[in-house]
């Protein structure tokens, strides 16, 4: 069963799926970041057209996707700077036209749906070695502007007012992003599909936030997860029974969101934790406290006593019940 | 070096039509330490976010540092600090990383971290005592603490004319004395600073002119006041009718508030 993976489609496939993970995420993070979660998604669905458009003329569709695809996410960036009060009215227009626009443009051309199914849910067997080349390609210019230009982008998508009179160019910026984002929609198309590639640029970062507190490290978890999902979910669906076919879309986004399943109940753990165990602020004990009666413990308060232990000043405090307590001659004083 | 940081000549604003500054002049001189006063709504953020460029004018110039604001490039010699942290955003940013974006206007595209660039940050860092909490998220910090990370990300950038709307704000004494050290320092290496307060507590060493804002228009400008005097029924915008019973009050401030979320907002 695994002589799948001697098969050359089988490695292109893996190869395209490798990097599209690294990729998406790595876009994802300041679409996230800017609360935009949804613009890959708006863009996955005006790149079908664009794809149906390469169907019916006869051009590799992975060029017309990608044309289609950055034109409409300029057209989202200008739509949402301007901030029309209708903005996503609008936005869920140009959504529906270019799903509607792609299912008629293949219907014209003459080709069967699942022809377009590939495209839209991802396929492992159709991906040419032409097309692993451009996927590289375009990967490796999204992850060297995601990473190399984050202090950049990061900025704008944190503060954009600060960032403007940082002197940076926020318009530009922004602009970048959608492009980016387009153009990691096109690549991923082939692995994950249009319709679910919206979710390998937004899962894996909703799943490293969990476990992170800074923003690089956002970033670079996202960017593993994302391969990880991307590579395993593909595989899984290469392993799918014999005549059954799994598009690798739906492994994919799956494996990707148990990523998020798994790490949500551990982040909450880890959260409390981390908050449980920041030291107090070293101001002098409240002399007001009343002390805490000795006889309401079974045990002395200890390293080892599994009460949470927390510093504070020059002593060490334990939590217990809704308490602070530190220890003092024979009796524990309440902080 | 005496070229002049900040002039605004007949500098005028309106939002979404409705004028909210009118015939503004302000010159500002190298090394001057001024604080902007005036009522709640009387137009201070408005003219400080006019002076960074972020608010077009309608009418009149800015010039910073001898340059016009439209042709001004030199950023990394100016620092802002907003009266407030902008929504929280989708993915967590650490203390150190907000403060350290303050440095990107002294930072080439692509190249890494100076030797200078973390100096620099960690020195703003203390300056508003965070330095332990540089690795903790922004979204976990107190209002009062957010401000100082505000504070420290304009510091890092050594700027050489700095805005503050309200730097102290919800900041403790202590904190606030702290803060004064720091902007005495940068004042003591001929920075100017140019800061909105309405109480200027320990920072009222620092001063050396104030300006009083009154519903859009400078209605002082010269040696500092005293906090009270500020209120002084001549500056304020609110009780107007208790001091004019010429009718003319009435016709004050009373235009409909007419924006939606999304509009002239930005
Ligand atoms: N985005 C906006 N849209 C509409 N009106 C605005 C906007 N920003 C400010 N204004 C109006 O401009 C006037 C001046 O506001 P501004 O924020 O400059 O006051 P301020 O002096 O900074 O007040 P505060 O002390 O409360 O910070 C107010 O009447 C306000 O209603
Ligand atoms: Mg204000
Ligand atoms: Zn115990
Ligand atoms: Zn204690
Ligand atoms: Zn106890
Ligand atoms: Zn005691």
């Amino acid at each position: 069963m695994l002589d799948i993976f001697s098969y050359p489609f089988m490695q292109r496939a893996l190869l395209a799926a490798f990097f599209t993970g690294l990729a998406a995420p790595a876009v994802g993070t300041y679409i996230v970041q800017r609360r935009l979660a949804l613009l890959g998604d708006g863009i996955g669905h005006v790149a079908v057209t664009g794809v149906a458009l390469g169907l019916l003329t006869g051009i590799a569709p992975t060029w017309t996707a990608v044309t289609v695809a950055v034109l409409g996410a300029v057209l989202i960036e200008i739509i949402r700077e301007r901030g029309h009060t209708n903005g996503d009215v609008a936005l869920a227009l140009l959504f529906y036209g270019g799903l509607a626009g792609g299912v008629l443009l293949t219907g014209l051309g003459g080709q069967s749906a699942a022809r377009l199914q590939e495209y839209l849910f991802g396929s492992i067997t159709t991906i040419s070695v032409g097309d692993v080349w451009v996927t590289m390609a375009f990967a490796a210019v999204v992850i060297l502007i995601g990473v190399g230009l984050a202090p950049q982008l990061f900025a704008v998508a944190q503060d954009e007012e600060f960032a403007r009179v940082a002197g940076l160019n926020v318009r530009a910026y922004n602009l970048l992003v959608a492009v980016l984002a387009a153009v990691s929609v096109t690549i991923a198309m082939r692995t994950v599909g249009l319709l679910l590639v919206s979710a390998l640029m937004v899962v894996p970062v909703a799943t490293s936030q969990q476990l992170t507190r800074s923003f690089r490290t956002t970033l670079g978890a996202a960017m593993v997860l994302g391969m990880v999902a991307s590579v395993g979910g593909l595989s899984l669906s290469a392993l799918a029974p014999a005549g059954t076919r799994v598009a690798p879309g739906s492994t994919i986004v799956l494996l990707s969101l148990a990523g998020f399943v798994v790490t949500w109940p551990l982040g909450a753990w880890l959260r409390r934790r981390q908050l449980q165990r920041a030291p107090f602020p070293a101001l002098p004990p409240d002399e007001t406290a009343t002390p805490h009666d000795a006889a309401q413990h079974d045990h002395d308060h200890g390293p080892a006593c599994g009460h949470a232990a927390i510093p504070h000043g020059d002593h060490v405090d334990y939590v217990h019940d809704g308490h602070r307590h530190a220890p003092h001659e024979q009796h524990y004083d309440e902080h | 070096m005496s070229v002049t940081p900040l002039h605004l000549t007949d500098g005028a604003v309106a939002i979404g039509g409705r004028p909210v500054l009118r015939g503004i002049d302000l010159r500002v001189e190298s090394g001057e330490f001024v604080a902007l006063m005036g009522a709640n709504g009387s137009g201070k953020t408005t003219l400080v976010r006019a002076l960074t460029g972020l608010r077009p004018l309608t009418s009149g110039t800015v010039e910073l540092f001898g340059t016009d604001l439209r042709h001004f490039h030199d950023w990394q010699r100016v620092g802002y600090v907003p009266q407030r942290l902008g929504a929280a955003t989708g993915v967590p940013a650490s203390v150190w990383e907000v403060v350290a974006s303050g440095r990107l206007t002294r930072r080439r595209l692509l190249r890494p971290l100076s030797r200078a660039d973390r100096s620099a940050i960690q020195d703003a860092l203390e300056v508003v005592d965070l330095a332990d909490r540089g690795r903790d998220g922004v979204s976990q910090l107190s209002g009062g603490q957010q401000q100082r990370v505000l504070i420290a990300r304009a510091l890092a950038g050594e700027p050489e004319l700095l805005f503050l709307d309200e730097p102290t704000a919800g900041v403790d004494l202590p904190n606030q004395l702290a803060l004064t050290a720091a902007l005495g320092e940068l004042a003591s290496r001929g920075a100017t600073i140019v800061l909105v307060a309405h109480e200027l507590g320990p920072l009222a060493g620092l001063v050396g002119r104030a300006v009083v804002m009154r519903d859009g228009r400078v209605a002082y400008d010269g040696a500092p006041l005293a906090d009270h005097q500020v209120h002084d029924p001549r500056f304020a915008e609110t009780h107007l009718h208790h001091h004019h019973t010429d009718g003319h009050a009435l016709r004050h401030d009373h235009s409909p508030h007419v924006a939606s979320p999304l509009e002239g907002g930005r």
